[in-house]
């Protein structure tokens, strides 16, 4: 197809061509061209937030629930810059988003001008590529461009900066190419090398005490890499734990689910971890949250990492096999080269399952429980019984120990169900995300877990909710501190609580009644269960503010600095364990 | 990138296998196109990688292709993070590891030239010494007056670092040089190379 037509015009018809049904955006003076085609079309609904960053990381919700690219609209200085905490988000999450950003005009680009910035210079370090588009003939290619680059390979964010004359210039549109793999320069590589997977496949058959440590990758490879990882696991009949990122692609009721590994994972999980003989870390990046002191990092283990991203391997832990491929096409291999070996699982694994048993059987989740307060763990689980069973259920947390604890009390079943900060740690992620996951999911459960201190880093975006008729639930674990700060300075600062307390907290119920939208306030144990179907029921979103017990920990835990093998445990967490748990050289540390 | 080993605590400082620093000269094959030079820069300064030298210029018109040559320091781990990062840009067609390359055929290095302008200014026999010395090193005049001379060197980088070096006392003003242009020994073009370390 050729048409003639605006920038504008080839903006709204490139977005149609790609797919996307839904743009998260703001307008303002340099985007205006493109807001006035927005309005005069049905195919595209516009969802219009509150601020810029909202919705960035809507379109980020929106990517991680639906496995399409989240697409973001903002216009220039400003709105670009409110979007870039959000691409660096989904930069290091490696999630699929499309943002586009209004310039000034060409001819003043340079100039200083009302609401300039260098976009492309700006947002350079924080996307997997972008484009200023200088001329009007160049834009459809670089649109179609940018899809093809933020969805294939290891996902990420792109930016199309589009100068407002050049979004009334009138050019030729095309459609994309009908092989967007014969990019010039950028060629992800999906096949694994055979006989990298055979070697592979040959260390599974021998490993005695074998662990798979699975991550986002899993979840980004497409609903097809999850189902092969449940194949590959049942017919290896391997343990597997997985990163905050990688939750769901393996589910939580699974046979060999040891839980989250890392430094808020299970005992179960990082000993497993810690005493392994053959890692196969599949779609993870050995994050310095997960690998603990890296000196002590599973010494004795054969390591075996797939990854599709060649400089994510040997950048932290060295390994012995590596193997560059999209997760799918790696795991389909390895299942059909493992069926035509007939390999059976070893009896030797035996000693290794009554091993992992003896670590489950430490409970490390336990926690007091309390009849008058509210313990923050008893809510979720709580919240989980309530949503237990139900497929259509989308959690997003924003970030803290609400997020941690939501990871490790909420089971997960299926991936793309999860939407959490994971590398970046963005306050404020959550609603915003768990409204773009209830724009692609209309009729679903999207609940966002949050604490009392980062919800207000967006709670503007109520109104975005209210005003577009979409229901997500916060669920406030109020504890009137930024509880991982708290925490923190506990363990490291002698317990001098600087700036973590948050006095004048406002009323939750009423700014949920402000909004338009429904508040409820829990205090006691008692009334959680009906609080929650309460808020599970209401047609409209919901600020529950649930007021839990003000001071406790996150654990198990294992401090900066301290090995897979050194976790602190919540029933050892005396105030002496958790002043001493860190040392010297630990607190340095971030 | 640091490499400190004994107070390894965290995955802050990496559990380098060899904290032996090697220098390796890097061949980039980029889309001459706007911001190009600042994403492999900013990937340097970004990741706190080390540039020793650096030049660009287009070699291809047709193609619309750029080259780049990097002289870059780190321990081998760092040097092969910094050439899968550098392939991670979209708009980068090749990277190869010269050094490497030069490694695999047993050869010490890969070819590599330099070349310097150099001003001095001076009277007498200082001036007469640094005419001799150019000869020596095989530099031309290309600008004179009585009281100065421009010369124009080619050649490895320590060669004119000892140029340099040694006209200093000479009345050397000033000195501009390109950086490090390189090339593999041998018939094969550069995306042929082998350099898997």
């Amino acid at each position: 197809m050729q048409r003639e037509m605006t920038g504008a015009e080839m903006v709204l018809q490139a977005l149609r061509d790609n797919g996307v049904e839904h743009v998260f955006g703001y307008p303002g003076g340099a985007v205006l061209p493109i807001y006035d085609e927005l309005i005069q079309q049905d195919d595209i609904q516009h969802i219009l937030v509150r601020h810029e960053q909202g919705a960035g990381h809507a379109a980020e919700g929106y990517a991680r629930s639906t496995g399409k690219a989240g697409v973001a609209l903002v216009t220039s200085g400003p709105g670009a810059t409110n979007m870039v905490t959000a691409l660096t988000d989904a930069m290091l999450d490696s999630i699929p988003m499309v943002c586009i950003t209004g310039q000034v005009p060409t001819n003043l680009v340079g100039s200083d001008a009302f609401q300039e910035c260098d976009t492309v210079g700006i947002t350079r370090p924080c996307t997997k590529h972008n484009w200023l588009v200088k001329d009007v003939k160049d834009l459809p290619r670089v649109l179609h461009e940018a899809f093809y680059v933020a969805t294939s390979g290891r996902p990420g964010p792109v930016v199309v900066d589009i100068p407002k004359d050049v979004q009334f210039a009138t050019g030729t549109y095309e459609k994309a190419q009908t092989n967007p793999s014969a990019h010039k320069s950028y060629r992800p590589q999906l096949k694994g090398e055979m006989t990298a997977i055979r070697a592979a496949v040959e260390l599974m058959s021998k490993a005695k005490r074998p662990v798979f440590y699975t991550g986002g990758g899993v979840v980004n490879s497409g609903p097809a890499a999850s189902q092969l990882l449940r194949e590959l696991v049942d017919l290896t009949g391997f343990p597997l734990t997985s990163t905050l990122m990688g939750l769901g692609a393996y589910p939580a009721s699974g046979e060999q689910w040891l839980g989250m590994l890392g430094m808020h994972g299970t005992y179960e999980a990082n000993m497993a971890m810690h005493d392994c003989d053959l890692m196969i870390c599949i779609g993870a990046r050995f994050d310095d949250r997960i690998t603990g002191r890296l000196d002590k990092f599973s010494p004795n283990s054969t390591k075996i990492h797939v990854d599709i991203d060649p400089s994510s391997i040997n950048k932290i832990v060295h390994v012995d096999l590596p193997i560059v491929g999209d997760v799918a096409h790696v795991l389909e291999d390895m299942v059909r080269i493992w069926r035509a070996s007939s390999f059976r699982s070893q009896p030797e694994l035996k000693g290794w399952q009554t091993q992992i048993s003896k670590w489950r059987a430490r409970d490390c989740l336990s926690y007091s429980e309390n009849n008058d307060v509210i313990m923050p763990q008893y809510a979720l689980q709580r919240l989980n019984a309530a949503i237990k069973g139900r497929k259509d259920v989308y959690i997003s947390t924003e970030v803290g120990q609400h997020q941690m604890w939501a990871a490790q009390y909420l089971g997960f079943e299926s991936p793309n169900h999860w939407l959490t900060s994971g590398g970046f740690g963005t306050m404020g992620y959550g609603l915003p995300a768990a409204i773009g996951a209830q724009v692609a999911h209309p009729d679903a459960l999207c609940i966002n877990v949050a604490g009392d201190a980062s919800i207000l880093m967006n709670i503007q975006e109520m109104s975005t909710a209210v005003q577009h008729g979409l229901a997500p639930k916060t669920f406030i674990l109020n504890n009137s501190y930024m509880g991982m700060v708290r925490q923190w300075q506990q363990l490291l600062h002698g317990n001098r609580l600087s700036h973590s307390y948050t006095d004048s907290l406002p009323d939750f119920v009423k700014l949920a009644e402000a909004y338009g939208g429904k508040g409820i306030r829990v205090t006691k144990p008692a009334e959680l269960d009906d609080a929650i179907q309460e808020m599970i029921e209401a047609p409209g979103p919901v600020l529950f503010d649930c007021r839990v017990a003000q001071l406790t920990n996150c654990f198990p835990m294992i401090p900066s600095g301290k090995a897979h093998n050194e976790m602190l445990l919540p029933d050892e967490a005396t105030d002496e364990a958790v002043a001493n748990a860190i040392d010297t050289a630990g607190k340095s540390l971030v | 990138m640091n490499a400190q080993k004994t107070d390894a605590l965290s995955a802050y400082f990496l559990a380098e296998t060899s904290d032996v620093q090697e220098t390796h000269t890097l061949s980039i094959i980029v889309d001459n196109e706007p911001g190009v030079l600042a994403r492999v820069i900013g990937l340097f300064s970004g990741r706190g990688y080390n540039i020793d030298s650096l030049s660009v210029s287009e070699t291809e018109h047709e193609k619309h292709v750029s080259r780049i040559t990097i002289v870059t320091t780190g321990t081998p781990q760092v040097i092969e993070q910094i050439r899968h990062q550098l392939d991670r840009l979209v708009p980068v067609h090749i990277v190869r590891d010269l050094t490497v390359a030069a490694k695999h055929t047993s050869q010490e290095k890969p070819l590599e030239r330099e070349l310097a302008l150099i001003k001095v200014r001076g009277e007498g026999e200082k001036r007469l010494e640094a005419l001799r010395l150019s000869d020596a090193f095989k530099a031309t005049v290309i600008d004179a007056t009585v009281e100065h001379f421009v010369f124009e060197i080619t050649g490895r980088t320590n060669k004119i670092d000892q140029f340099i070096e040694i006209l200093s006392p000479l009345g050397l003003v000033e000195v501009s040089r390109t950086g490090v242009a390189a090339l593999a020994r041998g018939g094969q073009a550069l995306k042929d190379l082998h350099d898997e370390i």
